[in-house]
């Protein structure tokens, strides 16, 4: 029981630091970014990549895919989105939604659609005793990194300056312009960053799960459930969210197997009729 | 109706010119419009692109090249094409390209059509048009059951294979409690009974079986309920295929659940899933095949030429592709005809020895061919001397046990 709950925690790693890209995004471009499953694909194929061709390792994949990502992030920003943001938000949708199909479609095209090997970093091979069982060591990794990422991530939201402007300009962008922030300067940076976050979970993901141009869009869906769920632009709640939902699913699986895909979205819809904004979010911002 | 008497009128002024033409070809104007157009209805970007896909159109060209150089000048006719459409594994678009192959590309033979959704839509094509329809890489049962018909041929596996394989094999090896997990759509569904059946028949006993989302990333709940189960299950019987597949097992691995005394059976696995997770993750995982590029030195030979071809190892599918397409080809010279009916009466009861099997029979009574299939073993990392050599062949299933026997509900 103890195990299966700290198995949904490992599968929320992943919903939380995808969501909480997504959210950052967002709650400052007002972007709903149909790209981010592409870019943890891009991340899980970037290590590939890396070491099949390169014979970078795991370890150094984990800081080389989310930088290169995180500049084509940038460059995305300045070159398309930036552009189509004073339009109506229905474009940049179409355009990020264009981009997860030509990113997926390149990669199919490169590598086909069976996934491609990736072994489990040496180091991380094996399991660990916690005491009330044993765990996949890597699984710990997985779990144990993305909760210092999302804490280091919150650190640095509240404890800092350029937190503050950055969470202020996420969760309340008009406000924030009014009050003399200077909200597009920090645009670009936010933008690029919640692609490295994307392509960061990718790298995870490599060693644990199957390398394919799918991956990225059997995933969103429900990682636009959790940013939903946590209540749309609150980054704590994405964050809280991600790992609630993981829970969610796994204790479902176990339970109520047959109902496992749906639980997610019966989760979303008690939520918001409970709270319409979700768990964290803010009326007013609707 | 107009459609109809369009192609009807197509095929009359086809018939009329081939027969003025005369043709160059052994049996000049016995063939409509003087050629054969092979077609290849698959899946050119979906998930079975790469276990059948571009490269079993390459398998078809390569029949076409032997059967030339069998026949030389003899060849019923020498104008033999290739041609081929996509699919995406929907039953919708198979229907209307199986239609625009067959009336506006004047098809004699449409070949392969991985899914089973589509291969069913084709099959109802090719009785209306009454046209040959040859399927290679669907797994239903249904092709040759309630949904068979004169026109339509059933090569290489069905899911019934597979059960039987694995589900028997395994349970008389001594794996006799099984928890199965399936992924929960039509194709799951159907494994997880008929390997139920067959685990059932062999003496065993199915202690439990979980539907898991399709598709999936994360198996864990399963795999960590799997050893805590009364009484303990000795196999984990996967019905995951692809993608989904890889994703099981590299958790499978992560559990150690192979230590914790449960070993793994995949009910539907490629020689292409072994490749993306790297034989060690497998080793010792059994499952049911029904070709194999090394397994003996025929196979070997040809997989050399098409390896020379096309930079790949063949799958299972695309031998099938080359031997359905050969025999094809084999019966029209019979015959000295490409009108179906003549085909048809050719190709019931015909035996097959080729690249693909050398103890193949068309059955006549539902057009389902018949051959040895194999229960197969993947090799630890050690054993593997080279690429894609990744399987040793554990056992052999005689043709007749391997298939189930003809369903009273076909009617052709």
């Amino acid at each position: 029981m103890l195990q299966q709950a700290f198995n949904g925690l490992v599968g929320g790693a992943f919903y939380a630091l995808l969501a909480l890209g997504l959210a950052v995004i967002f709650g400052m471009l007002g972007v709903v970014n149909f790209a981010h499953g592409a870019f943890y694909m891009l991340g899980a194929f970037g290590s590939f990549v890396l070491l099949d061709s390169f014979g970078v390792n795991f370890w150094l994949a984990l800081l080389i895919v989310p930088v290169v990502l995180g500049i084509a992030g940038v460059l995305l920003e300045r070159l398309f989105v930036h552009r189509l943001a004073p339009l109506d938000p229905l474009y940049n949708f179409l355009f990020t939604f264009g981009l997860a199909l030509i990113l997926q479609d390149l990669v199919k095209r490169g590598y086909g659609v069976q996934s491609q090997p990736y072994p489990r970093p040496s180091a991380l091979d094996g399991s660990i005793d916690l005491g009330l069982f044993t765990y996949p060591t890597y699984q710990v990794f997985v779990l144990a990194v993305s909760v210092l990422v999302c804490g280091a991530v919150w650190v640095v939201l509240t404890r800092t300056r350029v937190g503050m402007i950055v969470r202020a300009a996420t969760e309340r962008p008009e406000l924030s312009r009014a009050l003399g922030i200077d909200v597009a300067r920090w645009v670009t940076p936010v933008f690029g960053f919640g692609i490295a976050l994307a392509g960061f979970a990718g790298v995870l993901a490599a060693p644990m799960r199957a390398v394919n141009p799918l991956m990225g869009s059997d995933l969103i869906i429900t990682v636009f459930a959790v940013v939903v769920i946590g209540g749309l632009g609150s980054v704590f709640g994405s964050v809280a969210a991600g790992f609630a939902v993981g829970l969610v699913s796994a204790l479902g699986n176990y339970y109520v197997p047959s109902l496992s895909q749906t639980l997610v979205f019966i989760l979303m819809a008690a939520v918001l009729l409970w709270r319409p904004a979700g768990l964290f979010g803010r009326e007013e911002a609707l | 109706m107009r459609v109809l008497g369009r192609s009807a009128a197509l095929a009359t002024a086809g018939a009329l010119l081939a027969g003025c033409a005369g043709g160059p070809g052994g049996g000049g104007g016995k063939i409509s419009d003087d050629r054969l157009v092979l077609a290849v209805l698959t899946d050119q970007s979906g998930v079975y692109a790469d276990l059948s896909g571009k490269n079993a159109v390459e398998a078809v060209k390569m029949a076409v090249a032997d059967f030339k150089a069998k026949y030389g000048g003899k060849a019923v006719t020498d104008k033999i094409e290739v041609i081929s459409a996509d699919h995406q594994n929907k039953p919708e678009v198979a229907n209307s390209k199986a239609q625009e192959l067959y009336d506006r590309k004047k098809a004699d033979l449409i070949l392969d059509v991985p899914t089973s959704s589509a291969a069913l839509a084709v099959a109802t094509v090719a009785k209306n048009k009454k046209k040959l329809f040859i399927d290679v890489g669907a797994a239903t049962t249904e092709l040759e059951g309630k949904q068979c018909n004169k026109y339509t041929f059933h090569y290489g596996y069905n899911s019934y294979m597979l059960a039987h394989g694995t589900g028997t094999g395994v349970t008389k090896d001594g794996g006799k409690n099984w928890y199965i997990v399936y992924p929960d759509y039509a194709f799951g569904q159907d494994m997880q009974k008929t390997f139920t059946t067959a685990i059932k028949g062999a003496g065993g006993s199915v202690v439990k079986s979980d539907p898991t989302p399709f598709p999936n990333d994360n198996f864990s709940t399963f795999l960590l309920k799997a050893p805590g189960l009364k009484p303990k299950p000795q196999v984990l019987g996967a019905m995951q295929a692809g993608g989904d597949l890889v994703n099981l097992v590299k958790q499978y691995n992560e559990y150690k659940l192979r230590d914790k005394g449960v070993k793994l059976a995949a009910g539907l696995m490629f020689i292409t899933d072994i490749h993306s997770l790297g034989s060690d993750a497998l080793a010792g995982t059994r499952f049911t095949d029904f070709w194999y590029w090394n397994g003996n030195p025929g196979n070997r030979a040809w997989a050399d030429k098409f390896k020379a071809k096309t930079g790949a190892r063949p799958t299972a599918v695309q031998a099938a592709d080359y031997s359905a397409a050969l025999q094809y080809l084999e019966a029209v010279q019979r015959g000295g005809t490409d009108k179906s009916d003549g085909v048809v009466k050719q190709l019931e009861g015909a035996k097959v020895n080729d690249a693909f099997t050398s103890t193949g029979t068309i059955r006549a009574e539902d057009h389902l061919l018949t051959h040895d299939a194999y229960v197969a073993e993947v090799k630890p990392k050690s054993e593997v001397k080279e690429p894609w050599d990744y399987e040793k062949i554990v056992s052999t299933i005689p043709a007749a046990e391997a298939f189930q026997q003809p369903d009273p509900s076909c009617s052709l």
